[in-house]
């Protein structure tokens, strides 16, 4: 029974990523170009309404549903995966439209070319896997 | 109630609803990341019998895979229920930007020009969606997550590292728009 309360969450999630349009390859090519305040502003209110929520949660040292006391994990420091990792995300993001979140949205809208985006995501999850040693960590 | 949700969201409806899905994950004791399922799948497949990156318990991971199996679903009722009637109301400079590239603006949230089989089975469209996937896998894994773990969970957080990581994001977003993009669609 637990499956339906993320099932439910997820549903919302997909809605919510399609009628904010961030699922749009349009908005994403706009974004990169400084076109528009659009994604800015969505990405700006959500990390604003989402570290007043985190601060909150410290503050009062709230609990999560269960009534665990909720903690946070900190990223480890080593900021040359990040700028490389994330770099090489930002060429497929730019280049597909999507992050991994909307890959499986626009799916569900019936854009079946997602499915070799899938494919490819995958194979490029396991050769991270397979060569992970032999990179700059 | 419909007729609220069929409209376009404006940007400042949308950031908090999105701050409100991270909410709803950490109240229930979870962590906001979507690429992590990238892993997990890896893992479900019995990957990890070859590769110890894929060697964890993904059963302890499962919520993240039903939260995508509804992301699916959601997709579905939002274009099959609530879909706007009006064109996506894009900037008129990407719309010529794009006319320049051979990308007309239709309208839709995908441009029907690209995302199509038809497409897809080209040489650039194996790169953009093939190629382009292989990306996303790739650096969401190297920088242990994607917009979701970085950019909303990370910088909510106020994690520097996750700062480094969406600073990348741009990085490679750019150098695709301003650099291969004229390679790929002129």
């Amino acid at each position: 029974m637990k499956a339906i309360k993320y099932i439910l969450t997820g549903i919302l999630f997909g809605i919510i990523m399609t009628k904010s349009e961030a699922v749009s390859w349009y908005r994403i090519q706009e974004m990169f170009r400084f076109q528009s305040i659009f994604m800015y502003g969505m990405i700006g209110t959500a990390v604003i309404t989402g570290s007043i929520l985190v601060a909150l949660i410290k503050k009062y040292r709230l609990k999560d549903f269960r009534g665990r006391t909720i903690q946070f994990d900190s990223k480890d420091r080593h900021w040359k995966k990040y700028a490389i990792g994330g770099s090489i995300f930002g060429m497929g993001w730019a280049l597909t439209g999507a992050c991994p979140g909307p890959v499986f949205v626009l799916l569900g809208q019936g854009y079946m070319v997602m499915i070799p985006v899938i494919g490819g995501a995958l194979a490029g999850t396991f050769a991270y896997g397979l060569f992970r040693d032999r990179l700059p960590q | 109630m419909i007729k609220f949700f069929s409209q376009p969201w404006p940007w400042y409806i949308s950031g908090p609803a999105i701050a409100g899905i991270m909410g709803i994950l950490i109240f229930s004791g979870k962590t906001f990341g979507f690429s992590a399922n990238l892993s997990n799948i890896c893992s479900m497949i019995g990957l990890g019998k070859r590769v110890t990156y894929f060697n964890f318990d993904w059963k302890r991971q499962q919520w993240n895979l039903w939260f995508l199996t509804g992301s699916v679903i959601g997709g579905y009722i939002a274009v099959h229920f609530f879909s706007s009637p009006d064109p996506l109301t894009l900037s008129t400079a990407t719309v010529a930007d794009l006319q320049k590239l051979n990308i007309p603006f239709d309208g839709k949230l995908e441009p029907s020009a690209v995302f199509n089989w038809d497409y897809l089975f080209t040489g650039k469209g194996m790169f953009l969606f093939l190629g382009g996937g292989f990306l996303i896998g790739f650096g969401t894994r190297y920088a242990g997550g994607c917009t979701s773990g970085h950019a909303i969970t990370g910088l909510s957080n106020l994690q520097l590292p996750s700062l480094f990581a969406v600073i990348g994001f741009f990085v490679g977003g750019l150098f695709t728009t301003y650099l291969l993009f004229p390679i790929i669609f002129k």
